[in-house]
C-alpha cells in the first residue's frame, strides 16, 4: 500500500515537473510546447512567477517526505491525507480564482503583474497532479482504518465523486443559480412564487378549464410512459426467456431498432402514417367514412411515440433481470405444488422487482427529458423539456424561467427516485449464487403467455411498419407525394468521387466525427457506470444515497440545460473545453452513465454476496474480485451499458446542439438542420445509414462481450405436450 | 472544411495542426446555402480555413451569450434579424465598418439602428400558404387577405407558430400591429385564433404541415413556402391584400472575435452582388440586399407585394417585444384545442 502511494506521488511530481500545467495552443501531442520557449510545466511556471502553483509542488513533495520519514502507519496516513487534501484544495482554488483575465476575487491578495496576466485553462500537468493527490489521499483514508481499509474501493469512490462533482454539479450549479437571480442579485422570496405558479403545477384540465401546468403535463406523461414501457418491456423479456416463441431473433432486432433511431425520424414516420393526411388515417377514413382528425398531435401522439422509442430501454434492463431469476426458486415453488401462475405471481415477479423498478424509473426519466417527440408531435400539449428549450432559445430568452422549470423537472425526478427506493425496500433479490443451480425456468402459464404475445406483437408489427416506411422514404423522391425511385439522397449524403478518390458526400465529415466520439465515449461510460453500480450495491459508505442520486442527476436534467450549462462552465478557465471533441465525449459519458448505473445495479443485486465473500476469503482483494468474479457474471449489463451509451452518443440531440463546433459536428445536429430545411429525403437516408452502422456495431459488441454462462441447462422448461 | 484526415488520438488533443488562418462561422441559413458560401469564400481566400457549423438563430444567440467574454465564434451569418439586433443591443457583436452604399434601404437601415454591428443580407416577406388539394377537397375558397383568416370557413385549418418561441410568429404579430394598430390587431389575432388548430413552437413548421396536408393553411415566410412548392408539394402562396411585413436576414461579427480581419473579409464577401446572386443555386429564394444582385425568378417579387414600412428599431426592441407578447398571452393566448 505504501508503495502505491509512493508511485502515485512520483507520477504527480513528474507531471508537475515535466508536463505542461496549462492547456497548450497546439495540444499535448504536438510537442511544440517543449521548444517554444514559454515556461510551461508546473515547476517552470512557478519559477517564472506564477507563484500560486507552488503549493501544489510543496504538497507533492511534503506527502512524499511524510511517506518516507514517518514510520507509524496510521499517523503517516493521516499526515499524507491532510497534505494531499490541502494540495487538491490549492489546485481548485487557484484555478477558480485566477482566470484568463486575472483574479476574480481577492484582488488585493493576488496582486502583481503575473497574476493580472491571468492563466489559460488547466492542462495535462494539472490533471495528473490532481489525480495523484486524489489517490494519495484516498489510499491514505483506507490506511487510516476507515472504509474497511480497502484502498481500491475508496479510491474508486473518490475518483467518481470528483468526476461527478466536476462534470455534473459544477456546470449544473451555473445554470440553477439563475433561478434565484433578481436584477443582478439573488433572492429566495422571488423564487417560490414563480416555482409554485399555476403555469407549472396548475390542475386546470381536471376542472374542464383550458389546460394543466407544464409540470403536471410532464408528470402525467412520464407516469404513463414509465408504466407502459415497463409492461411492454416485461412482455418482451418474458417472451424471450420463458416461451418457445419462434421468431425470437427477429424480435430482438426489433426491440433494438427504436433506440438506434435518430430523433425526429419516428415522429415524422408517425405523422406520415397516422397524421391527418397519413396513409393509415386515409385508409380508415375511406373505409369507414370517418372524419380525418388531428388526434396524433397532442398527448396521445407523444405517448405513442415514446412507447415506441423507450420500450427497448425497459427491455434491456429487464432481460438481464428476468434471465437471472434463479430456476431453483421456480422449481422449488413448483415442487411445493404451486401452479405456473402462482409461481410467476409469488416467486418470479417479486424477484424481478429491482428490474421493474429500474425500468420504470428509466422510462419515467426518459419521458421527462424527451425533447424530439414533444417537439414534433406536441402541438398544444406543453411539457417541461420543450418549454425549457424555448425559454433558452425562444423569441424571448428567459434563463431564469428555464432554470425554474429545470428545478421543477429535477423535483419530479427526485420524487420518482425516492418512490422507487421505498418500493424496493431493503429486501434481498439475490438469485445468482455460487451454489449449484442447474434447474430450468418455469414456462409461462398459457393466459400470461397470450397476454404477452397480445401486447408485444402488435408493438413489434408497428415497429416493422414504421421502419419499412423509413427505408422506403429514403429511396423515393418526395416522401408522401412523389414516390418514384431514386438514389439521389444517398449519393448526396455519401457520394464518393471515384476519379479523385475524394469523399464528395455532404455527410461524411459528421459521420466520422460521430463514430469516433461515440466509440471513445461508450467504453468510458460503461466503465464509470458499472463501477458506480458496484460501489452502490456492494459497498457501504457514508452518503451513499446522496451519491446515488447525484449520479442520476445529469440524466434527469434535460439536454438543453446540460448543453448550455456546459458552455457556461467550460468556456473559461480553470477548465476550458468548448469547441473540442473532449467536451462532447465528457457530456456523453456523464449523461449516459446513469443507464450503466441502473442496469449494473439491477444485475448486481442478483449476484449473491457470498460470491464476493468467497473470493475475499480466498485472499483476493476487491479489485481481483471485481475482475475475476463479478465482471464475468455481468455480461448482459456490460453489453447493455456499452450498447446504450454508444447509440445514445450517436442519437442524442438536445445537449449536443450547443456543444458541436465546426471541427466536431455531429450527425444528429446535421440531420436536424436538414429536417428544419425540409430535406426529409436526405435526413432519412442519413438516418438509415446510421441505423445500419449501429446495428452492425451492436452485433460486433455482442460477439466481443459474449453471453454469460450460468451453467444452467436449457433456459425454458419444455412444456409437456398435452394430447 | 473538407479536411477529412484520420481522426487519431493525436487529433483528439491537438487543436488542429498549424493551420494558416482559421475563421469560425456560425451559419443560421439553410445548410446548402451555408456550404455554398464556405466553398466560395475558401476558393477566393485559400489562406483562410473556414470552420462552419449550422445552428438556428435562437441556439446561436444562447451560445453567444453563454460564451460572452471568450467567444469561440467569429462571424454569425444568416438567420432572421431580430436576434442579431438583440446581440447588437447587448453588446455581443461589434461594428464591422463595411461599405453599405450598394445595399438596399432596408439593409442599410439594419446597420444604422445597430451602429453597424449587424448588416442586412437578404429579406423575406411574410405570407399565407394553403394546400390546394385540401382546400379544394373541402370546398373552401382560398384566402386572399389577412382578414379572410378570421372567416369561420377556416375553422381548425390554420396553423401558425407561437410568437413566444418563434421569431417568424413575432414578425406576424408586429406586422398586424403595424397594419391595424395595437388594439385592433389583438382583436383580429384572437379572431384568427378561433380557427387555429395549433400554435407550433417553430416558425417553419406550419408551412411544412400545410405542404403535407396536416393543416389547410399556414402563415410563414414566403421563401420557405416557395422552396416547399418547388419540391413538388401542392402549396399555393398568397401575398395578403392588406400588405405584409418582412424579415431581414443579417450578418454580425461577434465582439471579441479572434479573427477580426477574416470576419470582416467574410462580411464584405457576403454583401457582394455576385455572391448574393448565387443563392438561388441552392434553392434560397430570399431577396438579396445588394441592389446589383440578381433576383431569382421564383423569388417573391417584393415590388409587386404591398410591403409595410416595417419599423425594426421599435418592434425589435426588448421593451416593445415584452409588452406585445404579454398582450398576446392575455388576449389571444394558446387555446390548446387538442385537449
Amino acid at each position: 500500500m505504501k508503495k502505491t502511494v509512493l508511485i502515485w506521488l512520483a507520477i504527480g511530481l513528474a507531471s508537475f515537473a515535466l508536463l505542461p500545467w496549462h492547456m497548450t495552443d497546439d495540444g499535448l501531442l504536438d510537442f511544440k510546447w517543449i521548444s517554444d520557449g514559454v515556461a510551461s510545466t508546473g515547476l517552470l511556471s512557478t519559477l517564472a512567477g506564477q507563484w500560486w502553483l507552488a503549493p501544489v509542488g510543496f504538497a507533492l513533495v511534503g506527502a512524499l517526505i511524510v511517506q518516507l520519514a514517518v514510520s507509524e502507519p496510521v499517523s503517516r496516513a493521516r499526515w499524507t491525507l491532510g497534505i494531499a487534501g490541502a494540495g487538491l484544495a490549492a489546485i481548485a482554488l487557484q484555478g477558480l480564482i485566477i482566470v484568463r483575465a486575472g483574479p476574480r476575487v481577492l484582488e488585493s491578495l493576488f496582486a502583481g503583474e503575473m497574476v493580472t496576466a491571468g492563466q489559460p485553462g488547466m492542462g495535462a500537468g494539472a490533471g495528473l497532479c490532481a489525480l495523484a493527490l486524489l489517490f494519495a489521499a484516498t489510499i491514505s483514508v483506507s490506511q487510516s482504518g476507515k472504509g474497511q481499509g480497502d484502498a481500491f474501493v475508496i479510491s474508486t469512490i473518490g475518483l467518481i465523486v470528483a468526476l461527478v462533482a466536476i462534470f455534473v454539479f459544477f456546470p449544473v450549479v451555473h445554470i440553477l443559480v439563475r433561478a434565484f437571480e433578481v436584477d443582478g442579485g439573488y433572492s429566495l422570496s422571488e423564487f417560490f412564487p414563480r416555482f409554485f405558479s399555476s403555469d407549472i403545477w396548475g390542475l386546470g384540465c381536471l376542472y374542464g378549464q383550458r389546460s394543466c401546468g407544464v409540470g403536471i403535463n410532464s408528470l402525467f406523461l412520464a407516469i404513463m410512459t414509465g408504466a407502459g414501457t415497463t409492461l411492454l418491456g416485461l412482455s418482451f423479456a418474458l417472451i424471450f426467456t420463458r416461451t418457445d416463441f419462434r421468431a425470437k431473433k427477429l424480435l430482438r432486432v426489433l426491440t433494438v431498432l427504436p433506440i438506434i433511431t435518430p430523433p425526429f425520424v419516428i415522429g415524422l414516420a408517425l405523422i406520415l402514417l397516422f397524421g391527418r393526411a397519413g396513409t393509415v388515417t386515409e385508409f380508415f377514413a375511406d373505409l369507414f367514412g370517418w372524419e380525418q382528425t388531428r388526434w396524433l398531435y397532442g398527448f396521445w401522439g407523444i405517448y405513442f411515440a415514446q412507447l415506441l422509442s423507450f420500450t427497448p430501454i425497459a427491455f434491456l434492463v429487464l432481460i438481464g433481470v428476468v434471465q437471472g431469476v434463479s430456476p431453483s426458486m421456480e422449481e422449488a415453488s413448483q415442487t411445493l405444488d404451486a401452479d405456473r401462475w402462482q409461481t410467476f405471481r409469488y416467486v418470479s415477479l417479486p424477484l424481478m422487482r429491482p428490474g421493474l423498478a429500474n425500468a420504470f424509473l428509466l422510462g419515467f426519466i426518459e419521458s421527462l427529458a424527451d425533447f424530439g417527440n414533444p417537439l414534433v408531435l406536441g402541438s398544444g400539449y406543453n411539457v417541461l423539456s420543450t418549454d425549457i428549450y424555448f425559454a433558452i432559445v425562444g423569441a424571448v430568452a428567459d434563463p431564469a424561467k428555464a432554470a425554474i422549470l429545470a428545478i421543477a423537472l429535477l423535483t419530479l425526478t427526485l420524487s420518482a427516485f425516492m418512490a422507487q427506493r421505498i418500493w424496493l425496500g431493503k429486501k434481498s433479490y439475490a438469485t445468482i449464487t455460487g451454489k449449484a443451480d442447474s434447474g430450468q425456468n418455469a414456462a409461462l402459464n398459457p393466459v400470461l403467455k397470450w397476454v404477452c404475445y397480445g401486447t408485444a406483437l402488435p408493438w413489434a408489427a408497428l415497429t416493422v411498419i414504421v421502419y419499412s416506411m423509413i427505408i422506403f422514404g429514403s429511396f423515393v423522391k418526395l416522401w408522401g407525394y412523389d414516390h418514384s425511385f431514386t438514389w439521389d439522397h444517398y449519393i448526396r449524403a455519401f457520394g464518393i468521387d471515384f476519379t479523385s478518390g475524394r469523399l464528395s458526400g455532404v455527410a461524411w465529415d459528421s459521420y466520422f466525427t460521430t463514430l469516433t466520439i461515440s466509440s471513445v465515449a461508450a467504453p468510458l461510460t460503461a466503465l464509470v457506470g458499472l463501477s458506480t453500480a458496484y460501489l452502490l450495491v456492494r459497498q457501504k459508505f457514508v452518503g451513499k444515497d446522496a451519491f446515488e442520486f447525484s449520479t442520476m442527476l445529469s440524466f434527469a436534467i434535460p439536454g438543453t440545460v446540460i448543453g448550455v450549462s456546459y458552455i457556461m462552465a467550460f468556456n473559461f478557465p480553470p477548465i476550458e473545453l468548448t469547441g473540442t471533441s473532449i467536451i462532447l465525449i465528457i457530456v456523453f459519458v456523464f449523461r449516459n452513465m446513469p443507464v450503466g448505473v441502473r442496469g449494473g445495479i439491477a444485475a448486481m443485486s442478483q449476484l449473491d454476496k457470498s460470491l464476493d465473500e468467497a473470493s475475499i476469503t480466498l485472499g483476493a482483494n476487491s479489485f481481483t474480485t471485481v475482475r475475476r468474479v463479478i465482471l464475468p457474471l455481468m455480461g448482459p449489463a456490460i453489453l447493455a451499458a456499452l450498447t446504450y451509451s454508444f447509440v445514445r452518443a450517436i442519437t442524442s440531440v438536445s445537449a449536443v446542439i450547443f456543444l458541436v463546433s465546426a471541427k466536431h459536428n455531429m450527425a444528429t445536429s446535421f440531420i436536424v438542420g436538414r429536417v428544419e430545411n425540409g430535406e426529409f429525403g436526405l435526413a432519412i437516408a442519413y438516418s438509415a445509414v446510421l441505423i445500419i452502422t449501429m446495428l452492425a456495431a451492436i452485433l460486433l459488441l455482442q460477439l466481443l462481450v459474449g453471453t454469460r454462462r450460468l451453467r444452467r441447462s436449457d433456459r425454458v422448461q419444455q412444456v409437456a405436450k398435452v394430447a | 472544411m473538407k479536411r477529412l484526415g484520420l481522426i487519431s488520438a493525436a487529433a483528439m488533443f491537438a487543436s488542429g495542426a498549424a493551420m494558416a488562418d482559421e475563421l469560425s462561422v456560425v451559419c443560421s441559413a439553410e445548410q446548402d446555402w451555408c456550404d455554398l458560401m464556405v466553398a466560395a469564400f475558401e476558393a477566393e481566400n485559400p489562406d483562410i480555413d473556414v470552420l462552419m457549423v449550422r445552428k438556428s438563430t435562437g441556439e446561436t444567440l444562447a451560445q453567444v451569450r453563454a460564451e460572452a467574454g471568450n467567444p469561440k465564434i467569429d462571424v454569425w451569418w444568416g438567420g432572421t434579424g431580430d436576434p442579431h439586433l438583440i446581440a447588437a443591443e447587448e453588446g455581443l457583436s461589434q461594428s464591422s465598418d463595411v461599405d453599405t452604399s450598394e445595399l438596399l434601404g432596408w439593409a442599410q437601415n439594419m446597420a444604422q439602428i445597430s451602429d453597424g454591428r449587424t448588416v442586412g443580407i437578404y429579406a423575406g416577406a411574410l405570407g399565407i400558404a394553403y394546400n390546394a388539394d385540401i382546400l379544394s377537397e373541402k370546398g373552401i375558397a382560398p384566402p386572399e387577405c389577412w382578414g379572410d383568416l378570421e372567416d369561420p370557413r377556416f375553422v381548425g385549418e390554420i396553423q401558425v407558430a407561437n410568437p413566444n418561441s418563434s421569431g417568424t410568429a413575432y414578425t406576424e404579430l408586429a406586422t398586424f400591429v403595424q397594419l391595424f394598430g395595437e388594439d385592433e390587431a389583438m382583436t383580429k389575432l384572437a379572431a384568427v385564433g378561433q380557427n387555429v388548430n395549433s400554435y407550433t413552437k417553430s416558425g417553419s413548421a406550419p408551412s411544412k404541415a400545410a405542404a403535407r396536408g396536416e393543416t389547410g393553411v399556414s402563415i410563414g415566410f414566403m421563401h420557405d413556402m416557395v422552396k416547399l412548392a418547388s419540391q413538388g408539394f401542392p402549396l399555393k402562396i398568397v401575398a395578403p391584400c392588406e400588405g405584409t411585413g418582412y424579415e431581414v436576414g443579417a450578418v454580425s461579427i461577434i465582439e471579441g472575435a479572434r479573427n477580426f480581419e477574416g470576419a470582416k473579409k467574410w462580411v464584405e464577401f457576403s454583401l457582394r452582388a455576385d455572391i448574393q446572386s448565387r443563392a438561388p443555386e441552392v434553392g434560397a429564394f430570399q431577396v438579396p440586399s445588394n441592389s446589383n444582385a440578381q433576383v431569382a425568378p421564383e423569388s417573391p417579387d417584393l415590388a409587386s407585394i404591398k410591403l409595410i414600412d416595417y419599423d425594426f428599431a421599435t418592434y425589435g426592441s426588448s421593451e416593445t417585444r415584452e409588452r406585445l407578447l404579454a398582450r398576446w398571452d392575455a388576449e389571444v393566448g394558446d387555446p390548446n384545442p387538442e385537449q
